[in-house]
């Protein structure tokens, strides 16, 4: 064995054991519904007093943000470290001490654009699990063309005023900031205007408006800016050049959509469904091809996600090609869903049954494809930018 | 991913050495066995170019999976994948799967009795072909071709269906029944003999893909205790390494022939104009050509995975075969359909090159387990 390898060894062994220690018992194996997720922030009130401990242990050790430098509260490991620490979590059932926008996307976003002053301010705020941030992106006439937002920020000397409409900000009305695409020049060429800008939710002039969606309760919302001051200081890069920020961004969620991180894929199995029926669905040849083809589809899949962690752990970036990764991860989501629908039968019918709330899941996974730029969308970028296909 | 896929260690992306291999592959193929010379040693009636045999010999790709006391490279599956891929890209024929992937890793196991074996195979001598397909389909197990004991000696009659590079072959791996009856698992065992053995004819095929297959007529073909490889009645055992690394390589090859099929259309795609406009300007050939793109990708995973736990944890490696050989298969199929489509009429033209495409790749995908074959054992290893 290599050092690198024994080094990784005992890397497993020390963190495994830390989990051990610290993860109270009885989260252990808890089955991760909406409900166990901890988001934290400043309205955030805790299901029992074991998600608390669970936390306040995990920030210590750093360890709600694996891989965020130490002096914002991360615990500075490699993506090999990381990805040990998560496969132990996951061995033992473990469950995320925290998950949030914050740490998925306003913090890489500020690690890579911001200051230091925004990254001293807000990154310990969101690995200690105190401000929950959402985002404000997508507005009314800005879906796929995200470019198109309107929503302004004027220049008022010592500070901006804010109006417009944001929609789809999921968890915006349980949210403490929120980080948004606003229009600061309305005559340069539309990707030129956009700035990338920090709001207090509890600024006077933001009301926020959950919405319902097919598959039930949701956490997206309407979220409106009326005459909203937000400091000078609150501007993420620089002036007129949020888009990029944005495009930084939409890869990273996009990777995550597609299957990455706590990616939607893998939350349910398709040999556990067909498992609960006890082989009789098995007998059908449809869905036992069905089911065939997902699986390899799936694995095949799963592997690729490995495979682009490697690039980019090598140092060579994926690019454009995280849009693959989005539009593949998502439609076969959909297409697991569809199959875990068909095998679960009348089961499957009631938004809780036999197999929970497998209903309103299978109608969620229809977003899948919608949400961070339509599968149409991914497969332009992956013509345009990674085939080069020609425009005339 | 729980095994048995790769060990996290291990990464999928190509090493400097594996990008070093795979640009000379390219350069070399791309000079000294583009399409064209498919057209030509079909034109000519030959399965293959000897020359070109020779070559890769030179450059040791006979000897990619023969240990190196035998003169062979051992550069391990995932290079004999790559070299695959690279070989897929330019339809470029040649014995390689049959003897430098499929012979030389059954004889490696076979003990110091093959050494002679394998040196020849390295120096690009031996040619080898695998006699098993009895039937249409590929399945092993089936086999019903008797290997009659007579004194000291067997006695092997029977057809097999359908043998690559077996007009050309100097020796035949075959696999015949010494007992039991065709689906039992055991009672198989695994001879090497010589093509010129006395009661051995073959007849040529004319298939669509322009190599060599070829129908095996065993009529009382004497074989020794000497000419058989692993153990007697357990040659399943002894062909398992030569069928997994087969099937890796194959799907490796189809996963090339995918991509150098996509990068001719892309390459059309972006000339041909209609309506005024360069066809591919048009969205609906755009998705088409993305999602093309998109499902290579994938399938490029699953091929290198495949590569990995076949040089790591081969004993692990049934699942990571499968897995490479039904998406090569399907992606292959893919990708050789939207090619014609895309390219139109001039797709079904002999005269253009993209039909060579699809023949080789109908032919891949059967070879060895097709789809449905494969996704069994996927199935079956997943617990379904």
């Amino acid at each position: 064995m290599s050092n690198a390898t024994e080094d990784l060894a005992a890397f497993r062994a020390e963190i495994s054991d830390w989990i051990k220690q610290n993860c109270p018992a009885a989260l252990l194996g808890r089955p991760m519904g909406e409900t166990g997720i901890v988001w934290g922030g400043r309205k955030w009130t805790f299901t029992d007093d074991n998600q608390r401990l669970w936390l306040d242990r995990a920030i210590t050790r750093g360890l709600t943000a694996p891989r965020w430098p130490t002096q914002y509260g991360g615990a500075g490991l490699t993506r090999a470290q990381e990805k040990i620490y998560r496969e132990e979590m996951q061995k033992l059932g473990a469950p995320p001490p925290l998950e949030s926008f914050g740490l998925w996307m306003l913090g890489p976003a500020l690690l890579e654009f911001g200051n230091d002053a925004q990254k001293a301010e807000h990154l310990p705020k969101i690995t200690r699990g105190e401000i929950r941030w959402c985002q404000g992106y997508s507005e009314p006439g800005a879906g796929s063309d995200l470019a198109n937002v309107q929503t302004r920020a004027e220049d008022m000397g010592d500070h901006w005023l804010v109006n417009g409409q944001k929609i789809w900000t999921s968890y915006a009305d349980q949210a403490d900031w929120i980080f948004a695409l606003v229009r600061t020049d309305r005559d340069a060429p539309k990707h030129r205007g956009i700035s990338f800008m920090l709001m207090d939710m509890d600024s006077p002039g933001i009301t926020t408006r959950p919405i319902r969606l097919i598959s039930g309760k949701s956490p997206f919302c309407e979220t409106f800016f009326d005459n909203v001051k937000v400091p000078k200081e609150n501007l993420v890069g620089e002036l007129n050049r949020g888009w990029d920020i944005a495009k930084y961004l939409l890869t990273h969620e996009r990777e995550m959509i597609g299957g990455g991180g706590q990616g939607l894929l893998g939350a349910r199995s398709v040999a556990q469904i067909l498992a609960s029926q006890e082989g009789a669905l098995l007998a059908d040849p449809v869905l036992r091809a069905d089911a065939m083809q997902t699986e390899v589809d799936t694995l095949a899949f799963s592997l690729t996600m490995e495979r682009y962690k490697d690039q980019a752990e090598a140092g060579r970036g994926v690019g454009n090609a995280s849009a693959m990764l989005k539009y593949y991860g998502t439609e076969l989501n959909k297409r697991r869903y569809e199959l875990m629908m068909a095998t679960a039968g009348s089961d499957g019918l009631e938004w809780e049954g036999p197999h929970g709330g497998l209903a309103p899941e299978w109608l969620r996974t229809k977003a899948n494809s919608i949400e961070g730029g339509t599968s149409e969308v991914m497969l332009d970028i992956i013509a345009k930018r990674v085939l080069e296909m020609p425009n005339t | 991913m729980s095994a048995p896929m790769k060990e996290m260690t291990q990464s999928l992306i190509d090493t400097e050495d594996e990008v070093m291999l795979r640009d000379a592959a390219r350069g070399f193929l791309s000079e000294s066995s583009p399409v064209s010379a498919l057209r030509a040693n079909r034109d000519a009636g030959r399965a293959y170019d000897p020359a070109l045999w020779a070559e890769m010999a030179q450059m040791g790709w006979t000897g990619v999976l023969v240990p190196e006391v035998a003169g062979g490279a051992d550069m391990g599956h995932r290079a004999a994948g790559i070299l695959a891929e690279e070989m897929g890209r330019t339809l470029a024929a040649s014995p390689y799967l049959s003897t430098a992937v499929i012979a030389a890793s059954v004889l490696r196991q076979a003990g110091p009795g093959a050494q002679g074996a394998l040196e020849s195979i390295a120096a690009g001598e031996a040619i080898y072909a695998l006699a098993l397909d009895e039937g249409p389909k590929f399945a092993p197990k089936a086999t019903a071709m008797q290997a009659e004991k007579h004194g000291n000696a067997f006695r092997l009659s029977g057809v097999k269906a359908f043998v690559a590079d077996g007009a050309t072959a100097g020796r035949v791996l075959v696999l015949a029944r010494t007992s039991g009856s065709a689906g039992d698992d055991a009672g198989l065992t695994l001879f090497d003999i010589d093509a010129s053995r006395a009661g051995l004819s073959r007849e040529q095929l004319s298939t669509i893909d322009s190599r060599d297959h070829a129908r095996l007529i065993f009529d009382g073909v004497e074989a020794t205790g000497d000419d058989i490889i692993g153990d007697l009645d357990n040659g399943f055992a002894a062909l398992r390494p030569g069928l997994q690394a087969g099937q890796a390589a194959l799907a490796a090859e189809l996963t090339g022939l995918a991509g150098g099929a996509a990068a001719i259309t892309l390459g059309y795609l972006k000339e041909r104009k209609q309506f005024d406009r360069t066809i591919g300007s048009f969205q609906a050939l755009q998705h088409r050509a993305a999602h093309l793109w998109s499902e290579i990708e994938v399938t490029a995973s699953a091929i290198a995975n495949a590569g990995r736990v076949l040089d790591h944890t081969p004993e692990d490696a049934e699942l990571a075969v499968s897995l490479a050989k039904a998406r090569a298969a399907q992606t292959a199929k893919l990708a050789v359909s939207e090619a014609v489509q895309m390219h139109g009429g001039i797709g079904m033209t002999d005269a253009f090159d993209i039909g060579f495409f699809m023949k080789r790749a109908r032919v891949g995908a059967e070879w060895l387990g097709d789809y449905g074959y494969h996704a069994a054992v996927i199935a079956a290893a997943r617990g379904f």
